[in-house]
């Protein structure tokens, strides 16, 4: 059992909702993982939904390449959408 | 015996079986070998534990002497427990609590299925309520029968000692006495010997999938119903009813 592997845990709250990230579980294969993330994370109610994805398949982006990545985006404050009036007859945006 | 003794006796079945079971999955608390593993099984073990508590305030209800749950629970002596004698086996290893867990949720499974549609509003409340939980408890040992008879040669080994020593307990889970007649009639509970048939037409199944051999020893462990049990539940008792026999009346 020391040789199993690690598996991401997503769980939706709510149907409508998107699934979250919540932790991880290890477990011999999928099955497992689906009823290990069951019993360590929806004990409280917390789910009506889970996903579980080994973590080795998971491309994360590197930290070291933050700058480069994530910077340029900081002082573009046109690309949010609040520069437009929004018809009085549009309720909800 | 009348109607109310057969209830009193069948509650305290149920619930002294929810109990010490649930008492025998708590010992792995802390000694699971996942974190995962341990954590699910101390799930299983309060979920019984809840089911023991529902149906024994009922057989206090029932009896109308005044015990609660918790008397009932702390202050009986062995041959007073009704639980059948499958789950008082000692844990031993991963192997052997699985393998007893699924012989006796596949049957708790089935039991509860039709107490959940008993004449007695008490019974079929606490059943249907129990049902989800055991629909759980039963697919989560299910699938660890399958993984260990069907997955290393040493886990194969193992679930199948398991199930040699484990399986003449089995034989008296689905035995009738009058308790059982008299509510039969009255349409509370089942009747064990149909219910028998389907659980081992699905035991022979499963087993089969998890490449485990029914042992063909005709031999059976009986006697619960009449508070006969093996020489563990007197253990059992003595730590689960420790705090209560030391300092007796003592609450949280």
């Amino acid at each position: 059992m020391k040789d199993w592997p690690l598996w991401e845990v997503f769980i939706r709250s709510k149907n409508g909702l998107n699934h979250k990230h919540v932790g991880s579980v290890h477990a011999a294969d999928a099955e497992m993982a689906i009823q290990n993330a069951r019993d360590v994370y929806t004990r409280r109610n917390e789910g009506a939904s889970i996903w579980v994805v080994e973590s080795k398949y998971i491309t994360a982006s590197d930290p070291e390449q933050a700058d480069a990545f994530f910077g340029p985006a900081e002082d573009k404050i046109y690309r949010h959408p609040t520069f437009y009036e929004i018809p009085k007859e549009v309720k909800n945006i | 015996m009348n109607k109310n003794e057969a209830l009193f006796e069948y509650a305290l079945r149920m619930g002294d079986s929810a109990l010490i079971h649930g008492q025998r999955l708590a010992e792995w608390c802390g000694h699971g070998p996942e974190l995962e593993q341990d954590i699910a099984l101390t799930n299983i073990s309060l979920d019984q534990i809840g089911q023991a508590a529902n149906w024994l305030a009922l057989a206090g209800k029932i009896e109308g002497k005044g015990r609660d749950a918790d008397q009932l629970a702390f202050l009986r002596d062995a041959w007073e427990f009704r639980n059948v004698q499958l789950v008082e086996y000692p844990n031993e290893d991963w192997a052997y609590t699985l393998v007893k867990s699924y012989l006796f949720d596949s049957f708790n499974f089935l039991l509860h299925q039709r107490l959940s549609e008993s004449a007695n509003p008490d019974f079929a409340a606490i059943a249907a309520k129990s049902l989800k939980e055991i629909a759980y408890h039963k697919r989560y040992s299910a699938e660890w029968v399958l993984r260990l008879g069907d997955g290393t040669e040493l886990s194969h080994r193992k679930a199948q000692a398991a199930l040699d020593d484990l399986w003449p307990y089995t034989g008296e889970l689905c035995e009738m006495n009058e308790v059982d007649e008299l509510l039969f009639a009255e349409g509370i509970v089942p009747d064990l010997r149909v219910l028998e048939s389907e659980w081992r037409a699905e035991m022979r199944d499963l087993l089969a999938q998890a490449t485990l051999e029914i042992p063909e020893r005709d031999h059976v462990h009986t006697g619960s119903r009449q508070g006969i049990h093996t020489e563990y539940l007197g253990h059992i008792l003595t730590e689960m009813q420790f705090l209560q026999r030391a300092y007796p009346g003592l609450e949280w």
